[in-house]
């Protein structure tokens, strides 16, 4: 199970550096998003990844899954979700403002 | 006072909250509800200088959590010097922004409010993923801000910022993840006392994840190679925002400073920064340096100053041992205070000249130069370190704790040649602005008037003028007060003492698979 996470959480990044690298803003916004997902990802992975784990303190639960980790990728997600929300708005702002889509705000770049 | 250090982060945050509720109201109540946030943090910032002045470390736990499992807010001498800082800041910002910015956007005043929320928790707290929330308040702050007022130049400048800024989050995020995954803590003092005992076969992950950390600091303060889009960014952003945004970069140098009095001297993270922080330093200085002598507007070239002074601390730094951390906490406020001053006098002078604006070229004479002027030479010789003014005091403790090997000589040739060739710069921008005169074929002379002006700017700017001779006569106390600053971190246990007092460290701990 370990390695299939790593593999998952190294295509998103890989996926992630490749768009946020591209110059059009929408792909830029789309390899963010991914990038956050492989964090959050990674984050909850830190807490091990442990399949009888019991999320809570139930009775009788022989392990007990770390809480924090679960914690702290709430707190990223809410994070990331609201900016990725502005930086969508942002995008539209800045393709009203310059005429383009162009990260640069320009077509021939700089 | 037991809850004093979280009164810095409620006060604007509350005062944000409750605009957004009455932001309906005429703007006058959001002013008056600005006004009245600084001063509460005024006062909060006296109390705490003054309690952090005798050497007390004031930690508070959030709920009452015991230190390593709840967040701990921990004012000692650093961070209550930042949070004075921010204060003192904001309130020339603040009214220049009264001046008529504030009108352009209907949520100024709250996104100015979190932005010293923001500022002020990343300060104060003892906990690295709280440390990551409030660069994320202060970050989205500071976006609202950036491109407060509307503007092709600042819609490009703030979509480059955000998606730095943002990659730059996520960074801080897998650093966190794999810090927490090897240490099992996000305290920061409990981080730097499990350190020690990473077993052998840990330190490769902890030392990565220590490296991804200082790496986004970097980015932060804006160190070359990360370090392109401040003059950028700051260059297009208004005024009073900009004023502001002259702490922000210092969050960075100010989280660098914590992490390396914490975490950077134990086996996993030593000389993590000192074979490469020093060279980058200098880069970045000499770099600014010529960013700002080639630079045609003179807000880019006060970027370019901001620029420059960070490359300074982050050498001093760097370079480390208590007289230069002494030095570079002196050198901290003075180069922030003044900084703010210089891009409040940029819009002065801008809105004086009308047509051109800060761009450097002839114009016919501005109306009210003799001020501007005299304002002008103040800050020039404050911000490029000649005496008698607090940037030369600042210089001359730098150099003088510069040690004399090889990288103390590069330090102060950098230095002294960056101070004069700053210098030049701005006399050169002092003589096109102020001196030379358009001849009338080159430039026709403009039909518009120039913009009508409140009272709020030239007050704001003479209030910033204030701090040059604040730092030259209070330099004694501020400079005493760096020195024991410096001592208290290099000292580290009266932190981890008021963090995890003895005895309570021994938290029984699973053993993690």
């Amino acid at each position: 199970m370990e390695a299939l996470l790593a593999i998952g959480i190294g295509t998103l990044v890989a996926a992630g550096i490749w768009l946020v690298l591209r110059e059009r803003s929408f792909s830029v916004i789309l390899g963010l998003t991914l990038l956050s997902y492989a964090a959050n990802l990674f984050i909850f992975a830190a807490g091990r990844l442990a399949p009888v784990a019991a999320p809570l303190a139930l009775p009788g639960a022989e392990t007990l899954a770390d809480a924090l980790p679960q914690a702290l990728v709430l707190t990223a997600i809410v994070i990331s979700f609201g900016m990725t929300a502005y930086l969508v708005a942002l995008a539209l702002r800045a393709k009203g403002e310059t005429g383009t889509d162009h990260v640069d705000g320009r077509e021939d770049g700089p | 006072m037991m809850h004093l250090p979280l009164l810095p982060v409620l006060v604007p945050l509350v005062t944000a909250v409750l605009m957004l509720a009455v932001h309906r109201a005429d703007i006058r109540v959001a002013r008056g509800m600005a006004a009245m946030s600084l001063g509460g943090l005024g006062i909060a910032a006296i109390l705490l200088l003054r309690q952090a002045g005798d050497g007390t470390v004031a930690a508070v736990s959030l709920g009452n959590w015991p230190a390593p499992f709840g967040i701990v807010f921990v004012a000692d001498r650093l961070a209550v010097l930042m949070v004075a800082t921010t204060t003192a800041i904001a309130v020339p910002a603040l009214l220049a922004a009264c001046g008529g910015l504030d009108r352009r956007g209907r949520y100024f005043h709250p996104f100015f409010q979190m932005q010293i929320a923001g500022l002020n928790g990343a300060f104060l707290t003892g906990d690295l993923f709280n440390l990551f929330v409030f660069f994320e308040v202060l970050l989205i702050a500071s976006y609202g801000l950036l491109v407060h007022g509307g503007g092709p130049a600042r819609a490009r400048a703030g979509m480059h910022y955000v998606v730095l800024n943002l990659v730059g989050s996520i960074i801080f995020l897998i650093a966190l993840g794999l810090l927490y995954g090897m240490l099992g803590t996000l305290n920061m003092a409990d981080v730097a006392e499990r350190l020690s005992v990473v077993p052998a076969a840990d330190a490769a992950p902890v030392r990565t994840a220590l490296v991804l950390l200082v790496a986004v600091f970097a980015l932060k303060a804006a160190l070359l190679p990360l370090g392109f889009w401040l003059p950028h960014a700051y260059g297009a952003a208004a005024a009073p925002t900009a004023a502001l945004f002259a702490v922000l970069t210092k969050v960075g140098i100010y989280a660098l400073i914590r992490l390396s009095s914490l975490a950077l001297d134990a086996p996993p993270g030593a000389a993590l920064l000192s074979p490469w922080l020093l060279p980058v330093a200098l880069t970045t200085v000499a770099v600014a340096t010529a960013g700002a002598l080639s630079a045609v507007r003179l807000g880019t070239v006060v970027a370019h100053l901001l620029l420059l002074s960070t490359g300074m601390l982050a050498a001093a730094l760097a370079e480390g041992g208590v007289p230069m951390m002494a030095a570079l906490l002196y050198y901290l406020p003075h180069t922030t205070l003044v900084s703010a001053a210089l891009f409040l006098l940029v819009a002065q002078i801008a809105a004086a000249r009308g047509h051109s604006g800060d761009r450097l070229v002839r114009e016919a004479p501005m109306p009210g130069r003799a001020w501007l002027g005299a304002s002008f030479m103040v800050l020039a010789v404050a911000v490029t370190g000649l005496p008698p003014l607090s940037g030369f005091l600042g210089k001359v403790m730098l150099l003088g704790a510069a040690p004399p090997n090889a990288a103390g000589y590069a330090l102060w040739v950098v230095f002294i040649l960056s101070g004069f060739v700053a210098a030049l710069g701005l006399a050169r921008a002092a003589s096109t602005l102020f001196w030379e005169r358009a001849a009338p074929a080159e430039n026709p002379p403009v039909p518009a008037p120039p913009a009508p002006r409140g009272w709020a700017g030239p007050v704001a700017l003479v209030l910033a003028l204030g701090f040059v001779p604040a730092l030259v006569l209070g330099a004694a106390p501020l400079s005493a007060y760096a020195r024991a600053a410096a001592e208290q971190l290099a000292a580290r246990e009266p932190y981890l003492r008021a963090v995890l007092p003895a005895g309570a460290a021994a938290v029984a701990r699973e053993v993690r698979p």
